[in-house]
C-alpha cells in the first residue's frame, strides 16, 4: 500500500523532522511568553525577522553562526517592544501582539527591498550543511533521518530539553511559571513580576526568530516575501495543544511535520483523484481540531492575558 | 519608583486628540526609515500629499482604497467591543467575494434591480458564516477564537485557489486562476464619471452610521458594550451573553463579506487571490486607530487608505519601496495603543513604591 510505503520510508521522517524544526523553536518560544502569563501573537512577524536578519548578516559575512546570533537579537529586540507594551503598560496582548507582527513584516520587508532595490532573484548564501558523523550517520534508518539533519534541528531538540529542565527543575523555572499563575503571589515573595516576564517574552521571542532563521538558513538559502506563511500562528495553535509543556510541544510539531510531509507525497500519489489544496488545507484543519479538543482539558496558566499592576489588586 | 493610576476623569479632547497625534507621530517616525532609503523626508510627505490631493483621481483613488478599509475596520471594531477578537477578516472578505462571483459571473441572469441585492445579500451571509463557525467553537469548545479564525484565514485562502481552478474558474480565462467576471447589471454602479470610486463607499458610510447610532442607542448596542466590559457581570444581569456574542459575530463576518463584495463587485469585475492586499489584518488597525468607534473608523479608513495611496505615488517618484505604506500604518497602530494607554492612566512618581502596596 502506498501510505505504508511512505511511513516506512526515511525520506519521510527525514522531512518530518525538518519541518517540524522552525515549529518546535516557534512552539517553545510562545511556551516561554504564556506560561510568564503573556501571549505574543508577533510570533509571525518575529518568524520574519528572524528570517531576514538571519540570512542578511550571513550575506553580509557573518557566517552562519553569527547570522544565527544577529537572528537571535533582532527577535529579542521585538520581544522586547511587545514586553514594554504588554506588561509595565499592561496593554492589549491580542492587539499588542498584531502590532508587533505588521511592524516586524513590514520592517523586514522595507529593510530587504532598500538593501536590495531591483533584485530580481534574492542572492543566495550557503546554508547549514547536514551533519555527517562518521558511525552515527550509517546506522540503518535512524542515521539517514536524524543524521541528515542541520545544526539548526539538533539546536532545535537539544533546546526542548533546555526549557524543560529550566521551567522544571530551576528557580528561575519555578517563577516564571508562578508569574503566569499567580503574579500576586511572586510579588509578595519580593520577586519582580514585571523584571520576570519582561525576560521571558525577550527569551522566548529569540527562540521563535531561531525559527525564522531555520527558513532563510538552513531549510533554503535565500529570503523571500511570504516565506514564513502562517507558521507562526500555527505555533501558537501548537502550545495550546502542548498544553504548556515542553516535551508535548516537541510531539506536537513533530505530528505536524509528519503530517505536513505526508500532504506533499499523498499529493504526488492521488493529485488526480482529490485537488491538492485538500491536503494544503489539511494541516490547518488539523490545528483547529487539536485547539477544540485540547481546549476542554487546558490547563492554561491563569494570568495569562491578565495585566498585572504593581500596588494594585 | 513609578506607578499607575487609572485617570479619574478622561477629557473628550483626549480621545479624540490622541488618535490624530498618534498619527502624526507615526508619520514622524516613518522618516527614519525615508532617510535610511536615501529620501528626503519633507520632499516624499510632499509627493505622498500631491499623491492624495493632487487630482480628483487622486482623491477617487483614496477613496477607492478606503471602501473596503471601512467594511473591516468596522467588522473589527464592532467584534472587539465585545471582546470577540476576529482576526479573520481576511477569510470572511474571502468568502463574500466568492459568495459574489458564484451568484453574479453568469449563472444568473436576473436583472441589476434583484441582482445586486442578492449580491449583496449572500455576500454579506457568507461572511456571516465564515465567523459563526469559531464563534460556535469558542462557545461551545472553548476554543480561542484568535487562533481559530487565524487559521480559518489559511484555510478559506487555500479553499479560494481550490475554487479558482475549479468550479468558479473562468471558461475563458486562457488557464489563469480567476472566476468569470460578474455580469455588467450586477456590478455596484461608480460613483463618478471614469473614476473607480464606486457606491460601495456609500453603503459603507451607511452601514457605519448605523452601527454608530446602534451601538450608541439601542438595547442591542447596550449589550454588546455590556458584554464587553465585563461578561460575568453582564450574566449576572440577564443578558444571553453567547446569544449576544453570536449576534455581533454574524454582523462582524458580515461586514468584512461586504468588503470582498465591494471589491470584486464595485472594483475588480472578477475574482483572484490577489483580492485583497491585506485588508482584513488593516482593518484591525483601522479599529484601533478609531478608538473602535464605527464613526471613527470612517476617518481612520480614510487615513489609512491616504498612507496607502501617498505612499505608492511617493515610492514612484522618490524610488523608495512602497512596503513604507505598511510600515507606517503598524507604528501608527503602536502609537495609538502608547496614547490610549497615556489617555486612561496617570504615570505617578513616588518614592516609596512597596509602601504604596
Amino acid at each position: 500500500m502506498d501510505l505504508l510505503n511512505i511511513l516506512m520510508s526515511e525520506s519521510f521522517w527525514a522531512a518530518s523532522l525538518r519541518i517540524a524544526t522552525p515549529l518546535i523553536f516557534g512552539v517553545l518560544g510562545a511556551l516561554i511568553c504564556e506560561r510568564a502569563g503573556v501571549l505574543n501573537l508577533g510570533i509571525e512577524g518575529i518568524f520574519v525577522v528572524g528570517a531576514m536578519c538571519g540570512w542578511m548578516a550571513v550575506w553580509l559575512g557573518a557566517g552562519l553562526w553569527g547570522g544565527v546570533l544577529v537572528a537571535a537579537l533582532a527577535g529579542a529586540f521585538f520581544g522586547l517592544l511587545h514586553a514594554i507594551l504588554t506588561v509595565p503598560l499592561g496593554l492589549s496582548q491580542h492587539v499588542s501582539g498584531l502590532g508587533i507582527t505588521l511592524f516586524a513584516t513590514s520592517v523586514s520587508y522595507f529593510t530587504y527591498r532598500t538593501a536590495l532595490p531591483n533584485v530580481s532573484s534574492p542572492p543566495r548564501i550557503e546554508p547549514f550543511q547536514p551533519l555527517d558523523l562518521p558511525i552515527l550517520s550509517d546506522l540503518p534508518f535512524l542515521g539517514p533521518v536524524l543524521f541528515q539533519q542541520t545544526a539548526l534541528t539538533w539546536l532545535a531538540i537539544a533546546m526542548v530539553g533546555l526549557v524543560w529542565y529550566v521551567l522544571n527543575r530551576t528557580a528561575l523555572g519555578v517563577a516564571i511559571q508562578a508569574v503566569g499563575d499567580n503574579p500576586d503571589s511572586v510579588d509578595a515573595q519580593g520577586l519582580s513580576v514585571y523584571g520576570l516576564r519582561i525576560g521571558a517574552i525577550v527569551a522566548g521571542s529569540a527562540l521563535m526568530a531561531l525559527g525564522g532563521a531555520f527558513l532563510t538558513m538552513s531549510a533554503f538559502d535565500a529570503f523571500f516575501f511570504g516565506m514564513v506563511n502562517g507558521r507562526g500562528w500555527v505555533c501558537i495553535a501548537l502550545v495550546i495543544f502542548a498544553s504548556w509543556r515542553p516535551g508535548k510541544a516537541l510531539l506536537g510539531a513533530l505530528l505536524f511535520g509528519a503530517f505536513d510531509a505526508l500532504q506533499v507525497r499523498l499529493q504526488t500519489e492521488m493529485g488526480a483523484l482529490v485537488p491538492g489544496q485538500v491536503f494544503l488545507m489539511a494541516p490547518y484543519i488539523l490545528s483547529i481540531i487539536a485547539l477544540v479538543i485540547a481546549a476542554r482539558s487546558a490547563d492554561y496558566p491563569r494570568a495569562l492575558l491578565q495585566p498585572w499592576f504593581k500596588g494594585q489588586r | 519608583m513609578i506607578r499607575i493610576e487609572p485617570r479619574a476623569n478622561r477629557s473628550r479632547a483626549m480621545d479624540l486628540g490622541i488618535p490624530v497625534l498618534s498619527a502624526v507621530i507615526a508619520l514622524a517616525f516613518a522618516a527614519i526609515p525615508l532617510l535610511a532609503a536615501g529620501a528626503n523626508p519633507i520632499t516624499a510627505y510632499g509627493e505622498m500629499v500631491k499623491g492624495v490631493f493632487g487630482s480628483v483621481f487622486a482623491v477617487s483613488e483614496m477613496l477607492t482604497r478606503a471602501t473596503p478599509l471601512i467594511f473591516t475596520g468596522l467588522a473589527a471594531a464592532l467584534a472587539f467591543r465585545a471582546k470577540l477578537w476576529n482576526i479573520g477578516a481576511e477569510g470572511q472578505l474571502y468568502l463574500g467575494a466568492m459568495a459574489a462571483v458564484a451568484v453574479g459571473a453568469g449563472w444568473l441572469d436576473l436583472p441589476g434591480l434583484l441582482l445586486v441585492p442578492l449580491i449583496v445579500i449572500l455576500g454579506a451571509s457568507a461572511g456571516a458564516a465564515g465567523m459563526a463557525v469559531p464563534t460556535y467553537l469558542k462557545s461551545r469548545f472553548g476554543a480561542d477564537e484568535v487562533v481559530t479564525t487565524l487559521l480559518l484565514n489559511f484555510i478559506i485562502l487555500i479553499f479560494l485557489q481550490m475554487m479558482l481552478e475549479g468550479p468558479l474558474k473562468d471558461p475563458m480565462g486562457l488557464g489563469w486562476p480567476q472566476s468569470a467576471p460578474i455580469l455588467d447589471q450586477g456590478m455596484l454602479p461608480p460613483l463618478m464619471e471614469r473614476m473607480r470610486v464606486h457606491s460601495g463607499l456609500i453603503l459603507a458610510l451607511v452601514l457605519a452610521g448605523v452601527a454608530q447610532f446602534m451601538l450608541a442607542r439601542s438595547v442591542w448596542g447596550f449589550r454588546l458594550r455590556a458584554v464587553g466590559e465585563n461578561a460575568a457581570a453582564a450574566r449576572h444581569a440577564g443578558i444571553n451573553v453567547k446569544r449576544s456574542l453570536f449576534g455581533v459575530a454574524i454582523i462582524s463576518g458580515g461586514l468584512a463579506g461586504l468588503a470582498g463584495v465591494s471589491e470584486v463587485a464595485g472594483l475588480k469585475g472578477y475574482l483572484t487571490a490577489d483580492l485583497s492586499p491585506g485588508f482584513g489584518y488593516t482593518g484591525i488597525v483601522v479599529a484601533m486607530l478609531a478608538g473602535l468607534s464605527p464613526v471613527g473608523v470612517v476617518i481612520a479608513a480614510l487615513f489609512i487608505a491616504s498612507v496607502f495611496v501617498g505612499a505608492d505615488s511617493m515610492s514612484r517618484a522618490m524610488g523608495v519601496s512602497s512596503f513604507l505604506a505598511d510600515l507606517v500604518v503598524s507604528m501608527s497602530l503602536l502609537c495609538v495603543l502608547v496614547g490610549g494607554f497615556i489617555a486612561r492612566y496617570r504615570i505617578i512618581r513616588s518614592g516609596t513604591g512597596r509602601a504604596a502596596s
